[in-house]
């Protein structure tokens, strides 16, 4: 068979994402028309940039999602072909066998595997640790920035230096001292991840009991139900010791996500106290003081709803930070599987033979640098639309 | 503004203790300590005899213990080891162990030496932190002026068509990490299948000598990451300026919009991106170290990815010494800067 041609090459690839692109245009038509009833979310279909970034960012979420589901993408990520090895873009398949897709439609890799199907699953080794991590994060640096900035005095010192300690720290010296398989053989990650992952349980605790202690019963399930999920979850994820044995995490992903989320929360903390000390100076929030609510009701029923604003930006910012030290991370091959399709490491394995063999490399760089600038882009989008009332 | 300063160092010192014994304490633990001793000496080594290795070297001492030597205040230790030899942290087999001082931590100046390069710390972090210099003053000369006039010229005129593609140009490149825009360079100008051969894709030939062939694409690469950050902070800040009063009496007196921008707006407008050029150097680093493994230049990041890929103890601990000093050097000095350019804030 003969070798595609650049125009054969983009026309296949478009097609095979067939399931994205159903998804994306049904996820923008149903949006564009209910966009009035939507809040911030709507408002975002107003701003041209905002629309990009949403645009580039749903189609890595889509594509990752079907990828996972096999709906995308041609060949098995780790299968090898002999002698598909650093084959160019378009080569077909050797010896025309059954059964598989005729064409490696961005090449094969330094070990024989198909460019653009690892490129595709990659973007599922992103999808399920980033947001995930951001959130973590958020609600580590919420649930010590409000109390800081709203106490302040020795407990804000305190934390305040602690945040600063972590941000002293160069990043890839945490990362080379905490991933690696003789720190994980001690278990300080799985304590780390003890420690940081009981904090989304102390917030809904918190947000639920503040709210709701003058109606106990309301209270009671909320509560009940938060920490029976949150704690259940948390064993599992955590201490890899949940009781039905469902929820289990690998121990190579729990401490990239742990030391990813340790990076993040003291800025998330920083921006969390920053925005605390400039709320509680609002006349709402001494008009709760002199109704004699309590300081956690304030600080999560009045302070953090009138802080969402730069809260979501930063969010946004945050995964394609979060996004970029996990390439980080893969470049340097710590942490995930070296077999592992995410972008960082496929760089890393393109890196070497990049001034003969382009594409290996190309074609996950081009990837990640789509996604995070899809993210700043829907951040900007944000921004702008979230000033504007 | 002495009190101010004073404080401020203190709390660096005390980050800087805490810091380096958080490194201390990683590097030192117990699986770490195995893989070092099974690297420097034998791999078939036994539990026992990995256990007396260490023992006979001083590396079971308490953490605290150690720390203290490490760092000068608490006396090396002498021991003699269970095969009889006597070992200690300030005398080696060539020296009368008599002879030797008491106390040998880097606060007597002796940074220990490295278990992979067979050389001490001190001189390894020396020669390398100069070639990292080389690069970041580079990119420092690259970055600093392109981001100020970029952001100066989006921000002159707030959402004019230059301001909405500059700005696009600074969001695309705080979205570039190193690892992606190092690899797309070389791809465009380096590759010897296709693009345009203008420069090498390896930087080795630029520790003794750097030429425009060798050393465009590090420096451009990490120079690119920092820029558009402090091209938004800057942006932002002349935005701001713009819209003041006096600006607009400038205006109305009939000063020319040149003049303006120059002789009014700049002036304040360039406080701002002072503190974010300060704060920018630690995360230099980071691309520093991203940059040469990239390229292949043995720099500082190169050294810190070769301790810490070894578990070289005393050359990991040195290297996050000279870092953690230069990341609250920075902080200190951002914020001395900013107090001393900006008259409206006081400390005191």
């Amino acid at each position: 068979m003969e070798p595609l041609s650049w125009g054969e090459i983009i026309i296949r690839i478009l097609g095979d994402m067939m399931p994205t692109w159903i998804a994306l245009i049904l996820m923008f038509a149903v949006s564009i028309y209910y966009k009035r009833n939507l809040g911030l979310y709507g408002k975002l279909f107003d701003s041209t940039i905002g629309m990009i970034g949403l645009a580039i960012v749903m189609f890595w979420v889509f594509t990752g999602i079907f990828s996972a589901m096999d709906l995308v993408g041609t060949h098995d990520p780790l299968g090898q072909i002999s002698g598909m090895k650093n084959k160019v873009p378009g080569t077909p398949v050797r010896g025309n066998p059954e059964g598989i897709y005729e064409y490696y439609l961005l090449g094969g890799d330094n070990l024989a595997r198909d460019v653009y199907t690892r490129m595709v699953n990659g973007s599922w080794e992103v999808i399920k640790i980033a947001p995930f991590a951001t959130i973590f994060a958020f609600m580590v640096g919420i649930t010590l920035g409000l109390p800081a900035g709203y106490y302040g005095g020795r407990l804000d010192t305190m934390l305040s230096f602690l945040a600063n300690l972590i941000l002293a720290f160069p990043v890839i010296l945490l990362f080379y001292l905490l991933v690696t398989p003789e720190i994980i053989a001690t278990g300080i990650p799985v304590y780390m991840a003890g420690v940081l992952f009981i904090f989304p349980i102390i917030f809904f605790v918190i947000l639920f009991n503040s709210r709701f202690f003058t109606q106990p019963s309301k209270r009671n399930i909320y509560l009940a139900v938060t920490i029976l999920l949150g704690g259940w979850l948390y064993l599992g994820i955590a201490w890899d010791a949940d009781p039905l044995g469902v929820v289990s995490f690998p121990s190579n992903v729990l401490v990239v996500f742990v030391s990813v989320v340790f990076v993040n929360s003291p800025t998330v903390f920083r921006i969390v106290r920053g925005l605390t000390l400039d709320i509680k100076t609002r006349d709402y929030v001494a008009a709760a003081q002199t109704r004699g609510e309590g300081p956690w009701y304030i600080m999560l029923w009045e302070i953090l709803p009138n802080a969402r604003g730069p809260l979501i930006v930063d969010f946004c910012l945050r995964i394609g930070y979060v996004t970029i030290l996990l390439g980080t991370l893969g470049f340097f091959g710590l942490g995930l599987s070296p077999e592992s399709p995410d972008w960082g490491s496929t760089i890393n394995d393109g890196r070497k033979l990049l001034s003969v063999y382009l594409h290996p490399a190309l074609a996950p760089a081009l990837s990640l640098l789509s996604l995070v600038l899809g993210l700043n882009l829907l951040a900007d989008g944000l921004r702008e639309e979230s000033l504007r009332d | 503004m002495g009190l101010f300063i004073l404080r401020r160092v203190g709390v660096m010192i005390l980050t800087a203790l805490c810091l380096t014994f958080i490194v201390f304490y990683l590097t030192n633990l117990y699986p770490n300590l195995e893989k070092l001793a099974k690297t420097q000496g034998n791999f078939r080594m036994s539990d026992e005899q990995v256990e007396s290795w260490l023992g006979n070297r001083g590396y079971l001492e308490p953490t605290f213990v150690k720390y203290g030597e490490w760092l000068g205040v608490v006396p090396g230790y002498d021991i003699v080891g269970a095969d009889g030899e006597r070992r200690g942290r300030c005398f080696d087999s060539t020296m009368n162990p008599d002879d030797a001082p008491s106390l040998c931590g880097i606060l007597q100046g002796d940074w220990g030496s490295s278990t992979v390069f067979k050389e001490p710390s001190s001189k390894i972090i020396a020669t390398r932190l100069g070639l990292t210099g080389k690069l970041m003053l580079w990119v420092l000369i690259v970055m600093v002026p392109s981001a100020l006039v970029v952001g100066v010229m989006a921000g002159m005129r707030e959402g004019s068509k230059l301001d909405r593609s500059l700005s696009t140009f600074s969001i695309a490149t705080t979205a570039t990490p190193e690892y992606v825009s190092g690899v797309i360079f070389i791809a465009i100008f380096a590759s010897s299948a296709v693009g345009l051969k203008w420069f090498k894709g390896s930087a080795t030939s630029a520790m003794e000598n750097a030429t425009l062939e060798n050393f465009t694409l590090p420096v451009l690469t990490i120079a690119l990451y920092g820029m558009g950050y402090i091209a938004r902070m800057t942006r932002a800040s002349m935005a701001e300026v713009m819209t003041a009063q006096y600006i607009r009496t400038a205006r109305l007196k009939g000063v020319s919009f040149k003049n303006i921008v120059v002789k009014h707006a700049l002036r304040n407008a360039l406080i701002a991106p002072f503190t974010v050029i300060m704060l920018q150097v630690p995360w230099l680093l980071n691309g520093v170290v991203i940059v040469e493994t990239l390229f292949n230049y043995k720099g500082f990041g190169w050294v810190l990815v070769q301790a810490a890929g070894n578990n070289d103890v005393e050359l990991l601990l040195g290297v996050s010494v000279v870092s953690v000093v230069v990341v609250l050097l920075t902080q200190l000095i951002s914020d001395i800067g900013y107090v001393y350019l900006n008259p409206r804030i006081k400390v005191s």
